[in-house]
Parts: C-alpha cells; structure tokens; sequence
C-alpha cells in the first residue's frame, strides 16, 4: 500500500517534468530532482515517525490527487476575490489559484519604490538572486516528505519583496484558492517572504475553496527577517470541509527582528499545521500564537517549532483550541534552546475548550534545553464551558445558545485581539460564529 | 390584564412543599413561602441552612435536584421554565457570589440580556448607543464607576463592587421578582447605605423582592413587610419587621429550642 501511494507521486513528477519543456534546464530544476528524489527515499511518514504519532496520514495518502499543471484561473471571478477578503480594506491582494499565481485576479495598489509582489515563476525564470538564495533553503525538504513534494512540484506562487528601511503600511493579503470541479487535485501553494533590514510589513496568507470536491493541498511558507524587522503573519484556513491541508511555514530571523504570527484554523477536514521560527540573531523576537476551530469529524494537528539560536531572545506561544463534534486536536510545542542561546525566555500556553464527549485533544510541550541560563515556562489546560458562567449569563435574560458563544468568543477573544489588522477581527468572530452554528446543525442531524 | 390579575389575587410567588438536594444531599424539606405584588421579604437564617439554595432553586440554576413541590410564578410553573427563561418573564437573582467571566464585557453581555427580555416582551431591542445611554443612568443608581461597565464581567472586582454590579444589573433589567442573595455582607456602611437606596428606589408595586441576608443592618434601609426565619431547610418562624431585631438581638438558638420543643 504505501509504495504504491509514493509511487502515484513519483509517476506525476514524470508528467509534470515532462510538461516542463525548456524549463528543464534551469537551475531550479536540479533542486526539484533532489526533492523528488528525497521524496522517494522518505515516503510519507507514518505514526512511528515521532512527529506524526497522533496523526495517521494513510487516509490522505490513500487518494489520488490529480497536479494541476498549468494556470486555470477560469472559473474565479473578482467577485469571488471580494467575498475573501476577510473585510480588510485597502490591502494589497495577491490571488493564487491552484498554486499558480493570477495577475488578473490580484489587486496591487500603490507600493514604496523597490517592493516587489507578484508571482514566483517569473522570478524563478529571470533568476531573482534573493529567490536563489532564499527559496528551499530555509524550509528543508532533505527530512520533511511534504516539503519535499512542495519543492518536487514548485513551479508558482508568491514572492514579496520588502527592501531595507521600507514600510509597507496596507497589509498584503494573499489568497490561495483551491479550484477543482472534476477532479481531486493536489496543489502546492508556495510563498516566499523576504523583508529587509528594518522593513516591515503585515501579511496575510487565506486558504479558500471554490468547491466542496476533496482536495490536497500542501503548503510551504518561508519568511526571512533581516536585521530589526518587523514581521506580521496571519494565517487563515479556511478550506472546505472535505479538505487536506499540510503546512509548512519556516521563518528564519536575524538580530533584533520581530515575528509574530497568528495562525487560525477554521477549515479542512484533515490539518497539519508546521510552523517553526529559527531565532538566529541576538536580540530578535517570536510570538506565534493560534486558534484553531475543529467541528464535525475534523482533524486540526499543530507543530511549532522556536529554535532559540542565539542568546538574548524572547519567545511568546499561545494556542487555544476550541473542539466540538467528533473532532480531533494535536498540539506539540517545541522549544529548543541551543548551548549558546543563554537569557532564553521562552513563554507557551496551549489551553483547550472541549464542548463534546465526542471530541479529544492530545498536548504535549516538547523542551530541548541546552543552555543554562533560561527562562521557560509551559502550561496546557483542557477543560470545558464554565457551567457557573453559563448559569449567569443565562440568569439575565440571555438564551443558552447565545450564552455559549458569548464564552466561547471570550475563549478565543485574547488570541483574535492580538491581530494587528483590526478589520480582519470582526470577520473572524462572525467566521467563529457562523463555525459554531453549522456545528449545531450538524450535531442535530 | 387588571381584570386577571384579580382573579389570581395579586400572589407574584408561590411556593408549595418545595424540597431539593444537590449530589444527593437533602438541602430544602419543604419550604413554602407566598409573596404578593409589591412586597418585600426578608428571609435569615444561619449559615448552610440553605437560604442560597431557595435563591438558587428558584433562579433555575440545574445542579439542584428539585424532588417535590411546586412554584408558581404570576400563575405559571416557574420550575418547568429554564433559567434564561425565567429571567425573561421578570425573575432575577443577585448572587451571593457572583462569577468571574473574563473576555467578557459587562456591557456586551448585559445588552444581550436586556434585548433578549424586551424581545420576549415585543419590545425594540437597543443598538449600542442607545444601550449605553440607558445604563449610564442605571450606573448612577448604585454610584457604580463607569470604568466597570466595560471592563469584563466581576473579573478583578473589589467585593463590594461586585455586589454593586448585581444591582445595576438588576436596575438594567426592572425584574418583577427580585431575589437579593446576601447582596449586604462584606459591604462597609457607605457602600451598604448606597446599595440599599438603589434597591429602595427599584421598590414598586409593581415587583417583588425577597432579600437574603444574616444581618438587620440592611432591613433599617430597605425596611420588609414580613421576616421569614429559614433553618434546616425549612421556614420555621414568620413575623414582622420585629422579627429582625429579636434575631439580631438573640440570635438563632431560641428559634432552634422552639422549633425542637414542638417537634
Ligand atoms: N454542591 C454541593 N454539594 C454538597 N453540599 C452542598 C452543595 N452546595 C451546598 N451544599 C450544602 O447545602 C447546605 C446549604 O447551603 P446554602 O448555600 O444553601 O446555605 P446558606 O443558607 O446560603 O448559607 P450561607 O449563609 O453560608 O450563605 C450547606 O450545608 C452546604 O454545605
Ligand atoms: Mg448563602
């Protein structure tokens, strides 16, 4: 079964290399082979592997998904863009569809002289220095057969520029949208991020769906931070609920930079989340904070990562899950504090709201410390609706169904409020709202 | 609706042979107890006699097992409704401890409230303006600091802030029926003075209130039409004011002795 599986893979990187034509020759190339041929020796990882012990892939690994080849932006219109926007005025909105970047669909306003958003073929075809130096390189494909089957395939996607000193002040707001009438497909959404020495910029990465069809969808961020910038990065899921969503954000920091991410998780029925922040220059900070939303028979599974490099670096970690239904949660949070890395202070929180008998999460802080001179602290809590609360609430006037939301929105109120683009806020609370309602109506049924 | 309300009297509370336990343990053996439109109840009693578990009971709070009785509320079954629908018909409880909610803010969570009351009355619900206007008037009731409104619900309150809050509350929503659970301990005579005048001017006779309290100090403010004394979980003694001061004065062991003597 399982060389089989690998083996649909491998036969698709034939066809795709083939409807390669000249671009075989390029550079890039080579580090496609490479991956490919990483992929072959690794297969997909199965519950021995360590990182995937509460998380069975065989029942993604058990489809065939089709790769979409070429660019079929047909079929989206703007008015479907409009409804992803997330209510944020004013940003500059990158549209991806099925991996392939979509000029006509994007929305670039006025930018700062020197900042480049746009796809990532072109930039791979006119040979973009910082994309030779930067693209692979930071997220690792050599022991992740996921990355590695993004890098196999990677052909499109997103780069952002931000030079030195340049403050991009709207958010840039990438949308990827999976589009597949008749066929399940597997697609590989690929950015990467490069913001220069005291830039900043605000970033925002959407995942959506056209259609209710299954789908694999296998992501690959990297982010790079020069020396004192600052970074926000808001990843929002939304897929359909037949969907697979792997991914893999890898941020990689100088000195005295600042990252902080804000990964929400509505969408998908089976979700692997990866986000690792490598803290490599003294002084620079990480906060990655998530909420994650699992209903019916979802399946939401988050990994971080914070590699404490060098010394002198916070780190701040607050993840809250929210699970009804059937569902399923995995939290692992690592923190690594390297020999050198002394005055580490790292902070993780992991608190869980279980709202059905049915429903389950697994949580476990991973510390690797190698220093000695540090500060760690790690908590996690799973507990379920306040009752006394709840009777409260009830006790003037508000019915129970209200009552709920108003304490779970509270739950989730301290991650959501951390989001710096305050428009995206209101939206996520409604898309936290409308969540909630169809877990309802399903649980009904 | 005069015409009904003479039919049945003008009995707002009702209650009948009303026993109740929480985790199996017998708390109330048969209260009863009858309040009319426009009246004010005191009922004391020393500690764990079961005076919050009445207030609770009738509140609707679930933990509590009711296992005989009856209550009738302005002539329905008040324990066949649930606790939001109660509230909704005019029942309100000031709890004896009221709860932390952080993440969520006083206003928010009272508008929701009120709306869904005048909802359930026809009336317009209030947008946000409007509500703020309408509890910064309420607020002034209790002397409550305006910060508190929108700070989350008793998260982080002083005590006696807290007790506060529970009368605005109240004040906010215009109950029929008010159950105060002890809203007087662990407030100074200043504080005690301004709750007591809040709940004076929310007297009418139009509602009721039955307040839950240890000590007489509060009923020289908000002075009762009638005393109850509650003891084991049953109403043992009924009076006047009167009643009050000898309880002050002599506390509870007399009514005990009685009570034993007759039984
Ligand atoms: N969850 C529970 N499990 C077991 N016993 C309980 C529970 N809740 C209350 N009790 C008991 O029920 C009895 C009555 O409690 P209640 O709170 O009604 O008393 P009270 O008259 O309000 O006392 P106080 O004056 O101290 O407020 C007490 O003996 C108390 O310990
Ligand atoms: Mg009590």
């Amino acid at each position: 079964m399982q060389s089989t599986n690998k083996d649909w893979y491998l036969a698709s990187f034939e066809a795709f290399e083939k409807s390669l034509n000249g671009e075989m020759k390029s550079s890039f190339h080579g580090i496609r082979k490479e991956a490919i041929g990483r992929f072959a020796e690794l297969g997909f990882p199965t519950t021995k592997n360590e990182e995937w012990k509460y998380t069975d892939v065989s029942p993604l690994t058990r489809l065939r998904f089709q790769p979409v080849l070429q660019y079929a932006g047909e079929g989206v219109s703007k008015k479907d863009i409009e409804r992803f926007r997330l209510g944020i005025q004013d940003s500059h909105v990158l549209v991806c569809v099925n991996g392939h970047f979509s000029r006509e669909l994007s929305a670039i306003g006025k930018i700062p002289a020197g900042v480049r958003l746009g796809g990532l073929a072109e930039e791979i075809r006119s040979g973009n220095q910082l994309v030779e130096q930067y693209l692979a390189r930071k997220a690792k494909y050599e022991n992740d057969s996921f990355t590695a089957l993004s890098t196999a395939f990677l052909m499109d996607g997103i780069f952002v520029r931000v030079p030195d000193g340049v403050v991009v002040d709207r958010p840039i707001h990438v949308i990827f949208i999976s589009q597949n009438q008749d066929t399940e497909v597997v697609v590989h959404p690929r950015t990467l991020v490069v913001a220069g020495k005291s830039s900043q910029a605000a970033f925002v990465e959407s995942h959506v769906s056209l259609s209710s069809r299954p789908y694999f969808t296998n992501v690959v961020t990297e982010i790079v931070l020069g020396e004192n910038a600052v970074v926000e990065y808001d990843k929002v899921q939304m897929d359909s609920t037949s969907a697979f969503h792997i991914s893999t954000t890898h941020v990689y920091q100088e000195r005295n930079s600042n990252f902080a991410s804000n990964a929400i998780t509505f969408g998908g029925l089976f979700v692997r989340n990866n986000i690792t922040a490598v803290l490599d220059g003294e002084g620079s900070e990480a906060t990655l904070n998530g909420l994650y939303l699992a209903t019916g028979e979802q399946l939401v599974d988050n990994h971080t990562t914070i590699d404490h490099a060098k010394p002198h670096c916070p780190s701040h970690e607050l993840y809250k899950g929210i699970l009804a239904g059937k569902s399923r949660g995995v939290f692992n949070g690592k923190i690594f504090v390297r020999k050198e890395a002394q005055k580490t202070d790292a902070k993780q929180t992991n608190k869980n709201l279980v709202l059905s008998d049915e429903a389950s999460i697994d949580t476990k802080p991973q510390l690797e410390i190698f220093a000695d001179d540090v500060k760690c602290t790690h908590g996690a809590t799973i507990g379920q609706l306040d009752d006394e609360a709840l009777f409260y609430l009830r006790s003037r006037g508000v019915g129970l169904e209200k009552a709920r939301d108003i304490l779970i929105y509270a739950f989730a109120s301290d991650v959501v409020d951390k989001i710096k683009v305050a428009e995206m806020r209101e939206t996520l609370q409604a898309m936290l709202h409308d969540r909630l309602e169809q877990s309802r109506a399903f649980n009904k049924n | 609706m005069g015409v009904r309300k003479e039919e049945k009297g003008n009995g707002m509370l009702e209650i009948i042979d009303l026993h109740a336990e929480v985790d199996g343990k017998k708390i109330l053996k048969g209260i009863n107890l009858k309040v009319n439109l426009g009246e004010v109840h005191a009922i004391m009693g020393p500690n764990g006699s079961g005076k919050s578990t009445l207030a609770q009971v009738l509140a609707g709070r679930e933990s509590y097992n009711v296992t005989n009785g009856q209550v009738l509320y302005d002539g329905q079954d008040l324990l066949d409704m649930s606790p939001d629908e109660r509230a909704r018909a005019g029942v309100f409880m000031a709890f004896q401890y009221p709860v932390e909610i952080p993440g969520v803010s006083n206003t928010y969570f009272l508008k929701a409230g009120l709306n869904a009351i005048r909802k359930h009355h026809g009336l317009e619900e209030l947008d946000a303006m409007e509500f703020l206007k309408f509890v910064k008037e309420k607020a002034k009731f209790v002397n409550m600091d305006e910060t508190l409104l929108s700070r989350p619900v008793n998260h982080g309150f002083s005590g006696g802030e807290k007790k506060r809050n529970e009368i605005y509350q109240m004040a906010v929503l215009e109950p029929k029926l008010a159950i105060l659970d002890e809203t007087d301990s662990g407030l100074d005579i200043d504080a005690l003075r301004i709750v007591a005048e809040g709940i004076n001017k929310l007297r009418s006779k139009n509602n009721s209130i039955i307040v839950v309290t240890h000590y007489q100090r509060i009923l020289n403010y908000v002075v009762p039409d009638y005393v109850h004394v509650l003891l084991g979980g049953r109403i043992v003694r009924s009076g006047g004011k009167d009643l009050a001061l000898q309880l002050e004065d002599k506390g509870y062991d007399w009514v005990k002795e009685e009570v034993e003597a007759v039984s």
